[in-house]
């Protein structure tokens, strides 16, 4: 059909379509306009929220772990820069080729490799994981020359952390390790994760364990703008790291190495404590280990051997060691006797070589087969005869003694600032019934008074009682931290010593005791050859802890016995003893006699810290590659000025919180 | 003297308010995108070059009369078509679609070519059937749209085809196509739909569809881009950053932000009030070029210059309600504003076109 317009009609027609189709458009403006208002007005704090976490990366700043010193500030852990290779995984090319090609300039192990692998396994692709720790500068100058073929590839400086002194001090000291789930697991409950982003290191063993929550410090937060790369483009403020604190110890480096030669070729511990604080002079556990292999991952193969070894290198034996206390404890039992008003000073035996209970024929023997004859209080404890303490045991009865051989500190932790102590046993009835489902038999009793049978002490254990013995009673918490400072404020604090018992003696007695342990080291002592030619008083007392049960009626014989079956050597001391400076408990792994193995030890580490005579074999304390911060030394001490330090107020507030 | 009458002679075609509210809206688009390039100084020197250009092109496309015009009609209408038979066979294959021919020494995109040649086919074609016209007409013209619209959006190509579609239709609706047929069109595209959705798009496509619906399914790969750009939008607030301080700009979040998502670039560095700016801008733009479409002699001038105005509206309207995440992501930039030289030149082109067809008063009846 034609359709006939008049042009006219056709033009308003027109018209009004483009009048339709203006308002249509107009209509959609407004919508879109909404549009905005409903973005820019309505929405506009989730989406400013939204352009800024885009835009703001918090990056965190670690801090640098304090500094752990000797009491003369000899550096026993610190850290040091190096510089290692870095690779992001998303920024690098093939990362097998890259590696490969990279070892064509650097050295790159086998043990690099796994360690690479294991971390970026763990990781996320766009952090960078170090491929090599520690370049040497001949490295890092043939890396800067190569760099422009290694995309993804950077060379960065880090901090490591170093044990300059190494193996003696492992024990104490410790470790630190990579942050593992377990550490991770911590953390997350502690609340205290935020504080390790960016660190990747915590205290796994020792003083680094410890004081981790002193030593960390504080990391600080960088705020930076970064691109859709994730690149910093510019930094918007920053929130400095503040460093961890400096802990200054007791300890004393040239003692503990001292103490470490003097053991020869021996296993054992030793500990030395200042009577005076209760400050932890050395604590030495050997053999030790090298712990630096533990800082950035310690390869299986070494591990296995220090794990497996028959040696055991990895126990703290002077806190995690339980032994008999043997012929040590039995000073102890003779102030029991004197104090509790079954002996007298005065009142002796007659020794035939052995005890029987009444209406028994077992015999408990005497180590020495034929007996000692008349032996009173004095004598038992001088020549260690064991007869003279079966009849006292049994008079005392298990409970009387366990009951005062506890405020020496037995069967209970002495509460060192280091972890995993053991506390030992003072056996009871009601233990027995608990642990065995047994009732206590009068002979268990017997055994235990000369530290045999079901008694086990630590060698910690052993120095805490010696040092409640040289104190007159009072007991110090033994401690390792001196003092710390906190790097911010540069302000020094002290650790105020603690006593943890006060027991109350008669002093007469007190007095016999020490004298009886003076007479040890004496001619005619057990100690006799150990304590020979001192110009100090030395007071001491020997031991033999049994490590096979010696059949009814058989006898032991040294040389009949295996290396390692032979007895552990025991030995603690005091000097001087009237006016006590050191105490030291020492226990020699396998050593036989406490007098010709332990004692010797005891007097060379004596003679070191009173007279500042140095052993044959000792060689000088190399303080490492570390500076010593000269600053930090108040005066140089010498090894018998202990600074007594005491500021109570202000140390034992951070102690305490540290304890709960 | 002889050279003002010649500057006058020169600009005589072209419409002064238009030619006001163009400058504006280019003197906008030149800092916009200064800011979005980084301020990349080659890309500053090509993107004043397009303009210069396209300007040039405009300024001449104004001195053709539209009767001449007219006369160009049906054979860049059939160089169009043999060219996109051209692309469907021998075609380059660019990202999966072939939209580009080789010629040698260049690459064309006749699609480009159709945005203008579609319309003025049609629009010749009604010019010319204006004495007889009958219904069937629309049918013949029907085909003559959907012809090329075919062979785009078999490329594929869908933002091309569906704006070319509304180009085409835009000339049909002025020239008074009936309401019914309308209804019954969208009524019948309408029950296509689901057809449509399940063997005519491709994959892309309705992941595009889909991305829109929920941008969150997919924030590192299609809906990277709603999300960054509605970021952009929302994060200008009333009175936006700033210029040159747009984060989502300057710090690289935003995908294509020269191009197709330069709106967000403004819309976050001036905030709702430019936003308010520019809708006025392109509103004022869209007025005077129907006022000037209402004003041409011809019906060929008049349904041209009509659809030329409405497409840019269709583009303008299009493009924001993408970057602001309430269209689909399809690739159209915002008209006169994104860097790019084909799409300014296309457009100022066209605005030629509508300046002519006002300002050519004597027509010579046919």
């Amino acid at each position: 059909m034609l359709r006939l317009i008049n042009p006219k009609q056709e033009f308003l027609r027109y018209r009004r379509r483009l009048e339709i189709a203006g308002i249509v458009a107009a209509v959609l403006f407004v919508a879109l306009f909404s549009r905005f208002v409903w973005l820019q007005i309505a929405q506009f704090e989730r989406y400013h929220a939204l352009a800024e976490n885009n835009r703001i990366a918090l990056l965190p700043a670690p801090p640098s772990r304090g500094v752990i010193y000797d009491r003369h500030n000899i550096v026993l852990a610190h850290n040091f820069s190096a510089s290692t290779l870095e690779i992001t995984p998303s920024k690098a090319a093939k990362l097998d080729k890259t590696i490969d090609q990279l070892s064509e300039i650097v050295s790159i192990s086998t043990g690099d490799r796994k360690r690479f692998k294991k971390m970026l396994a763990e990781s996320k692709n766009f952090e960078s994981i170090p491929i090599r720790n520690m370049l040497s500068e001949e490295e890092a100058a043939r890396f800067a020359v190569n760099r422009y073929r290694f995309p993804g590839v950077e060379m960065k400086a880090r901090q490591f952390r170093q044990y300059p002194l190494g193996d003696p001090f492992a024990h104490v000291v410790g470790y630190i390790g990579r942050i593992g789930d377990k550490d991770q697991e911590r953390l997350q409950e502690d609340g205290r994760i935020a504080n390790y982003k960016g660190t990747d290191h915590i205290g796994k063993l020792g003083l680094e364990a410890r004081y981790e929550h002193w030593l960390h410090g504080r990391t600080g937060i960088e705020k930076v703008e970064t691109d859709s790369g994730g690149r910093a483009v510019r930094t918007l403020s920053r929130t400095p790291p503040v460093a961890g604190y400096n802990l200054y110890l007791h300890l004393d480096a040239k003692l503990q190495q001292i103490a470490e030669k003097v053991f020869g070729d021996y296993r054992g511990a030793l500990v030395a404590l200042d009577p005076r604080n209760g400050g932890v002079l050395a604590l030495v556990s050997k053999p030790g280990f090298d712990p630096n292999l533990f800082v950035d991952g310690i390869d299986v193969p070494t591990w296995r051997e220090l794990n497996d070894s028959l040696d055991r290198p990895l126990i703290n034996r002077a806190l995690r060691g339980v032994y008999p206390p043997g012929s040590t404890i039995k000073p102890f039992m003779g102030l029991a006797g004197l104090e509790l008003g079954i002996r007298k000073a005065g009142d002796s035996i007659v020794d035939q070589g052995y005890f029987s209970l009444p209406g028994s024929s077992h015999r408990y023997r005497d180590w020495k087969k034929d007996g000692h004859g008349n032996v009173d209080l004095k004598r038992s404890i001088v020549i260690s005869c064991d007869t003279y303490y079966y009849g006292l045991a049994h008079q005392m009865g298990i409970e009387r003694m366990a009951e005062f051989m506890s405020h020496f500190g037995f069967g209970r932790k002495s509460d060192i600032d280091l972890d995993g102590e053991l506390s030992g046993l003072m056996p009871t009835p009601e233990w027995k019934k608990r642990r065995f489902k047994q009732s206590w038999w009068p002979g268990e009793t017997v055994v235990a008074g000369i530290g045999q049978g079901y008694v086990l002490a630590t060698p910690m254990q052993l120095a805490v009682a010696t040092m409640a013995l040289a104190n007159d009673g009072v007991v110090y918490k033994p401690q390792l931290l001196r003092a710390w400072r906190d790097p911010s404020t540069d302000k020094m604090s002290y650790a105020a010593p603690r006593i943890t018992e006060r027991i109350k003696l008669n002093p007469e007695h007190l007095r016999l005791i020490k004298e009886a342990m003076t007479d040890v080291m004496l001619p005619g002592g057990t100690a006799s050859i150990a304590g020979a030619g001192t110009p100090y008083a030395f007071a001491g007392k020997t031991g033999t802890a049994q490590v096979i049960g010696i059949k009814q009626g058989a006898r032991y014989i040294e040389s009949q016995v295996q290396m390692r079956h032979r007895d552990h050597a025991l030995f603690i001391s005091f000097a001087p003893a009237d006016d006590p400076k050191i105490v030291i408990a020492v226990m020699v792994e396998n050593g036989g006699h406490g007098g010709s193995i332990a004692a010797p030890i005891a007097r060379k580490v004596t003679d070191y810290w009173l007279l500042g005579k140095l052993p044959a074999i000792y060689e000088p304390v190399e303080p490492g590659p570390a500076e010593i911060d000269a600053g930090d030394a108040e005066t140089d001490l010498a090894p018998s000025e202990i600074s007594l330090s005491s500021n109570p107020g202000a140390a034992t507030a951070p102690l305490q919180e540290r304890e709960q | 003297m002889i050279i003002l009458r010649w500057i006058k002679h020169v600009f005589c075609y072209l419409d002064g308010p238009m030619l006001g509210l163009i400058s504006l809206l280019l003197l906008t688009s030149i800092a916009v995108v200064f800011s979005a390039s980084g301020e990349n100084s080659d890309r500053m020197v090509s993107h004043l070059t397009n303009i210069g250009v396209a300007l040039g092109a405009m300024l001449l496309v104004s001195h053709i009369p539209p009767q001449r015009m007219m006369q160009f009609a049906p054979p860049a209408y059939v160089i169009g078509i043999l060219l996109l038979l051209g692309v469907a066979l021998f075609g380059v294959l660019v990202n999966g679609s072939r939209r580009w021919l080789e010629l040698g020494f260049t690459r064309i995109q006749p699609s480009e070519l159709m945005r203008l040649a579609l319309p003025m086919m049609l629009a010749w074609f009604f010019h010319y059937k204006q004495e007889t016209l009958r219904s069937r007409d629309f049918a013949y013209a029907g085909l003559l749209l959907a012809i090329p619209v075919a062979f785009i959006a078999k490329q594929p190509d869908l933002g091309t085809s569906l704006m070319i579609t509304a180009s085409g239709f835009y000339v049909l609706f002025l020239a008074g196509l009936s309401w019914k047929v309308m209804v019954g069109a969208a009524a019948a595209a309408g029950s296509a739909l689901p057809i449509a959705w399940h063997y005519l798009l491709h994959d892309y496509q309705r992941q595009r569809v889909l991305t829109l619906i929920d941008p969150s399914t997919d924030p590192l790969g299609a809906g990277y881009h709603i999300i960054q750009s509605t970021i952009a939008v929302g994060s200008g607030g009333v009175a936006g950053k700033g210029w040159m301080m747009g984060t989502q700009t300057h710090l690289d979040f935003l995908p294509e932000r020269s191009t197709d998502f330069i709106f967000a670039v403004f819309s976050e560095e001036f905030g709702l009030i430019g936003n308010l700016f520019l809708l006025l801008l392109y509103a004022a733009i869209i007025w005077r070029g129907l006022y000037l479409a209402a004003s041409a002699p011809s019906l060929f001038g008049r349904l041209l210059s009509g659809a030329i105005v409405l497409t840019f509206f269709t583009y303008a309207f299009v493009n924001m309600g993408m970057v602001s995440g309430i269209l689909p992501v399809v690739g159209v930039p915002l008209p006169l504003v994104s860097y790019g030289g084909t799409s300014m030149l296309t457009v100022l082109l066209g605005f030629g076109i509508v300046m002519s067809a006002a300002t050519h008063k004597k027509l010579v009846k046919t």
